[in-house]
């Protein structure tokens, strides 16, 4: 086998050198009636020809892998610089473990320090752990924090916040005696409306997506003054990390908590995963963090170097009593979105986010211009808006998949049924104007075409 | 006036944002190729940054991958040489499996897509989904789990959504289940993910040969609420629980299900199938078994495998076979839910299947195999060295104690610390908890004999050691860059990020 | 061997109380200091808190692992070590004295009684040691 150092002779020898006959001796501890008779019934080894083959042949079948794309709403399309794939395939990052070996480990450890640190600057907020799964998971942890802190069993999620991120939080806090409360939207603006009469001293929690999921800035100052004037926290949740070089930070506009999905920094879209949350607190509340963290330390010399830190809230230790069950996080896809944020710098994350808008405005007019599509959300929006067609997006966004090979963006059918015609549109530095004109051009021509073949 | 020589930068590398020097570039963009909106129509001022991103790193390329190349050499790695951490499988991570995670067909591939443009992906999906059912002999899949621990959670979560369908939720007056039972020697992940999930823990006992305690298993079953077990096998201490089938029958005649901990497949895979002992659901740790890389703590990938009882209540969306077509379904109301975004970590999935196939049937058992001969090769090698503390012989872990060397004071922790002078990543330690001074080893089938001799030999060496010249061990380690580094004082005032006020005390 | 010193009462969950009239001062034994290693963090009641005997009233950390603190006997906290917040270290370098937990207004002095003298916990951890 390719990947097992030594030969079947060196086995045999080794076998014998420890009183064994066969290797099936090895597993005499296993009771015989449970040991597998046969072999799994899994293919025959590939070569690495064949293999690289048959996944080209299965990446081919994705389509929309190759065709310009407008979709956002959780997973977006960056551009990377090439050091940073270069520089997570270094053996040394890849294939190290978490560092709970310190003297071995500094390159991973001073890597998470440097992350937290860019993510505190770029959230607004005091600490910032080593990473969560992703948003979603970020965001349901964050409504656990939320009751800890305040000893509060009423958390109130926005209905503009990611659907998914919602059915995720749903799951999370099942078991755990929290109730979550839905605020509307304001259909006109896209906006969160805050209940005042809904926003009593039994809620832990308000938490609120911005940009959110219909691309809308939400005013989060004066929405986090009205939580706090309530005793309950401010969670702010962000899909498009790519807005922080733009928008006022969470932080400055006063939240407790914010979460993040980190994929934009550097990440492809890869189907989904892995991506990267980020989680970033107060300093207050460091001891009621989930997950890792890595701190500042000297050894006997004087030597500056970092541990993990404040372990003891964590399940290795505290077991059923930790401040979550997380251990594996997204280590390498956190160092990804560090090299990432390091290489554009302080100047290219703004002009990236600055672009990001800039292309977003230019499909939006050139759109909103186009007979029969309207702009449903008034809002100030960063790179994602809401477009209604006259037709049904479902088939329009199809069509023009197809006579125009473009993935126009996102029917929002998939979360909200009772928006037919509405779909998604999100924009990048990536889109290119000629691609941003062959999504307008293509929208008329189908939407057209369509109007002939009904009338 | 000669200038002191101060040891290297790659030795001596700041942090980047001390690094930062005012007006460095590292990436530029194209222009921007549209008509320019004014910044205040596209956006109000109160709704826009004030600080110009104060702080943040200015650099160049090349000061880029210096600095991360630099400080990448201070750590040890898979590719450097034995990493025997034990139940955490640091086996080789392939470069193949690497490059097809990156074929633009898959990276480039938005996961909001429609099914019919992304086959490929979930043909790739469907097909580990089978692969890991046979592997297992439990025919019900979700990817969908990010990690170890979120895997636990979803079938911790099935386990309590299952009973609550057969049992009631508690509403009318009915007894609810609610205790989860776990051998003391769990790993911590277990009792976090059951406290999630609403379960009360109770802990059972191991026996002196590293057993769980099939007496007191009856003992806490006979209480009537249990709702289930948490079982790692082969357990923590690299021991196969001979009596699962028993174990498994007691939590089924007791009305409770079976969760198994995955984290110990690589001693198991082709060889014997969690389903054919009576287990319900399991977790598998890709990043573990199937040697997606770890990353420095992630990303993993933690699958749920169920039995076909326990299939309707797998986190959705689960991808599905209709005719020659693979779709998502969302459409199982007994479901958990949703436990993450999309569909769990694709680019894991991808390297997954990649190791299957490159295996082959044949391969997945021999890697087994071979796994377990290099855990009883160090078994044997420091047998008379080194306390172990329970008889049965191991599987692809082994498990001794520092107990012979702490008569000169030479603790487990110094021993791990003074392994890295000889080269060597240290093994697991103090784990399992309920072995004092726990030294947990686990090669894996991804080292040869001769460097497995040379870490026998280190450990012998160290032992020798410790008894002749007991500083040497106690001081280590001596060839690293840094020191022990004072974990009291990092805790007791957190230094949890750089501040700029640091820039001018160090520039 | 741990310095267990006269005229304190003591716990089997290794607290000690030292009584003055009807309020007593609580912290944790110097053999509780030393099997737990370098303290990290102390987390301490609220004044005003009040709490029954046996209840957890805080937790001590070190590096590596956390103890609830209990309350031995019934009381209500007056005052609690808010110097621990900077200096945790002091509960390893004076157990006894600056290393002091929380003052409690006892609810029954009575409940003292059923507590260990200096001789009865060393007694004790010797017992528990073997």
């Amino acid at each position: 086998m390719r990947y097992i150092p030594n030969s079947p002779e060196e086995r045999q020898e080794m076998l014998r050198g420890l009183g064994l006959s066969s290797a099936e001796e090895l597993f005499d501890s296993i009771p015989a009636d449970i040991l597998l008779r046969e072999p799994l019934k899994t293919p025959a080894a590939l070569s690495e020809t064949e293999l690289l083959e048959r996944f080209e042949s299965l990446a081919a079948k994705n389509a929309a892998a190759r065709r310009p794309n407008f979709i956002g709403a959780g997973a977006y399309t960056h551009y990377a610089p090439t050091i940073v794939d270069s520089l997570i395939q270094r053996s040394e990052f890849f294939t190290a473990y978490t560092p709970y070996q310190p003297e071995i480990s500094q390159g991973t450890l001073q890597a998470i320090f440097e992350f937290q640190t860019l993510v505190c600057q770029l959230t607004g907020m005091d600490v910032a752990n080593a990473s969560m799964y992703d948003g979603s998971t970020a965001t349901a942890e964050a409504v656990l924090m939320a009751e800890r802190v305040t000893r509060r069993s009423r958390v109130l999620v926005s209905g503009a916040v990611h659907p998914e991120y919602l059915k995720v939080a749903e799951t999370y806090v099942s078991h755990a005696g929290i109730e979550l409360g839905r605020l509307d939207y304001d259909e006109a603006t896209g906006r969160t409306t805050l209940d005042d009469a809904a926003l009593d001293k039994t809620v832990a929690a308000v938490i609120i997506q911005s940009p959110n999921f219909f691309g809308c800035v939400e005013d989060l100052k004066s929405f986090a003054d009205k939580v706090h004037a309530a005793g309950a926290l401010v969670v702010a949740v962000v899909t498009e990390s790519a807005s922080f070089g733009l928008l006022r930070s969470p932080g400055a506009c006063g939240a407790d908590i914010v979460v993040a999905e980190g994929q934009s920094f550097g990440v492809p879209v890869s189907f989904g995963g892995p991506y990267v949350g980020l989680f970033a607190t107060r300093e207050q509340y460091a001891r009621q963090i989930p997950g890792r963290l890595a701190g500042l330390a000297y050894d006997k010399e004087g030597r500056r170097g970092f541990v993990l830190t404040l372990a003891t809230r964590e399940q290795h230790i505290r077991r059923e009593k930790a401040t979550s069950n997380i251990c594996t996080n997204e280590g390498l896809i956190a160092l990804a979105a560090t090299i990432y944020m390091t290489t554009m710098g302080r100047a290219g994350l703004q002009e990236v986010a600055a672009q990001c808008a800039q292309k977003a405005a230019y499909a939006r007019k050139a759109i909103a211009a186009l007979g029969g599509f309207t702009l449903p959300h008034s809002a100030p929006v960063f790179n994602e808006f809401v477009v209604r067609a006259p037709v049904e997006a479902k088939g329009l966004l199809r069509r023009l998949a197809d006579e125009h090979n473009v993935t126009g963006g996102l029917e929002l059918s998939r979360y909200f049924p009772e928006r037919p015609n509405d779909f998604l549109v999100c924009v990048t530095e990536t889109n290119k104007r000629a691609d941003i004109d062959a999504l307008v051009k293509g929208l008329t021509e189908t939407q057209s075409s369509k109007l002939k073949i009904q009338s | 006036m000669a200038l002191k020589a101060t040891p290297h930068i790659t030795q001596n590398e700041a942090l980047v944002f001390e690094r930062s020097q005012t007006g460095r570039r590292g990436f530029r963009l194209p222009a921007l190729d549209v008509d320019e909106t004014p910044l205040d129509e596209l956006l109000p001022a109160e709704l826009r940054r004030e600080d110009d991103l104060e702080g943040v790193p200015e650099l160049s390329e090349p000061d880029v991958v210096r600095h991360f190349t630099r400080i990448s050499t201070w750590n040890y790695n898979i590719d450097l040489g034995l990493y025997p951490l034990g139940s955490c499988t640091m086996k080789y991570n392939s470069r193949l499996n690497e490059r097809v995670a990156r074929i633009a067909g898959f990276a480039n591939l938005h996961p909001l897509t429609p099914e019919e443009d992304a086959q490929g992906a979930l043909e790739v999906m469907h097909e580990l989904q089978q692969h890991l059912a046979e592997i297992t002999g439990l025919p019900g899949v979700s990817l969908q789990p990010a990690a170890g621990a979120h895997g636990e959670m979803t079938g911790v979560m099935m386990i309590r959504a299952f009973l609550d369908a057969r049992d009631g939720t508690g509403d009318a007056g009915e007894a609810r289940r609610n205790v989860m039972l776990i051998p003391d020697s769990a790993h911590g992940t277990n009792p976090a993910s059951a406290h999630l999930s609403g379960f009360n823990v109770k802990t059972i006992r191991s026996t002196p040969e590293g057993l769980t305690d099939l007496e007191h298993l009856r003992e806490l079953c006979a209480s009537g609420d249990v709702a289930g077990l948490m079982l790692t096998n082969p357990n923590t201490c690299g021991i196969f629980e001979r009596n699962i089938r028993e174990i498994c029958r007691d939590i089924h005649d007791a009305g409770g299900l079976v969760y198994m901990d995955g984290a110990n497949m690589n001693a198991l895979v082709g060889v014997a199938r969690p389903g054919d002992m009576g287990v319900d659901v399991i977790h598998l740790n890709l990043h573990k078994t199937f040697s997606t890389p770890h990353g420095g703590g992630g990303p993993g990938s933690g699958p749920c495998c169920s039995t076909k009882e326990l299939e309707p209540f797998l986190p959705v969306p689960r991808v599905v076979k209709e005719g020659d077509d693979f779709r998502l379904d969302s459409e199982c109301p007994q479901s958990v839910g949703r436990v993450k975004a999309f569909y769990g970590n694709f680019g894991m999935h991808l390297r997954a299947l990649a190791y299957i196939l490159t295996h082959g049937n044949d391969g997945l058992r021999e890697a087994t195999e071979a796994a377990v001969l290099n855990a009883r090769y160090i078994s044997h090698g420091l047998a008379d060295t080194f306390d172990k503390p329970f008889d049965p012989p191991p599987m692809h872990e082994v498990l001794f104690t520092d107990k012979r060397q702490t008569r000169k004071g030479v603790h487990t922790l110094d021993i791990a610390k003074r392994l890295i002078d000889y080269g060597f990543h240290p093994m697991t330690i103090y784990f399992p908890l309920i072995v004092q001074g726990a030294m947990l080893i686990e090669p894996t089938e991804s080292v040869g004999r001769s460097e497995l001799q040379q870490f026998v030999e280190a450990m012998k060496e160290i032992a020798r050691e410790a008894v002749e010249e007991p500083d040497t061990v106690l001081n280590a380690p001596h060839t690293t860059r840094i020191g022990r580094l004072d974990e009291a004082a990092a805790a007791r005032k957190p230094v949890l990020r750089w501040r700029p006020a640091e820039k001018t005390a160090t520039a | 061997m741990a310095n267990v010193p006269e005229g304190l009462y003591y716990s089997k969950d290794h607290e000690w109380l030292k009584v003055e009239r009807d309020s007593a001062t609580v912290g944790i034994t110097d053999h509780a200091q030393s099997s737990l290693g370098d303290v990290v963090y102390v987390e301490l009641p609220k004044v005003g808190d009040s709490f029954s005997a046996h209840d957890t009233f805080g937790s001590v950390e070190s590096v590596k692992a956390v103890s609830e603190l209990f309350l031995p006997v019934a009381g209500e906290v007056t005052e609690v070590n808010e110097s621990l917040n900077d200096e945790p270290e002091k509960v390893n370098s004076d157990p006894y004295g600056d290393g002091w937990m929380a003052r409690v207004r006892l609810s029954n002095a009575g409940e003292v009684d059923g507590l260990l003298n200096a001789a009865e916990y060393e007694d004790y951890i010797k017992s528990e040691a073997e």
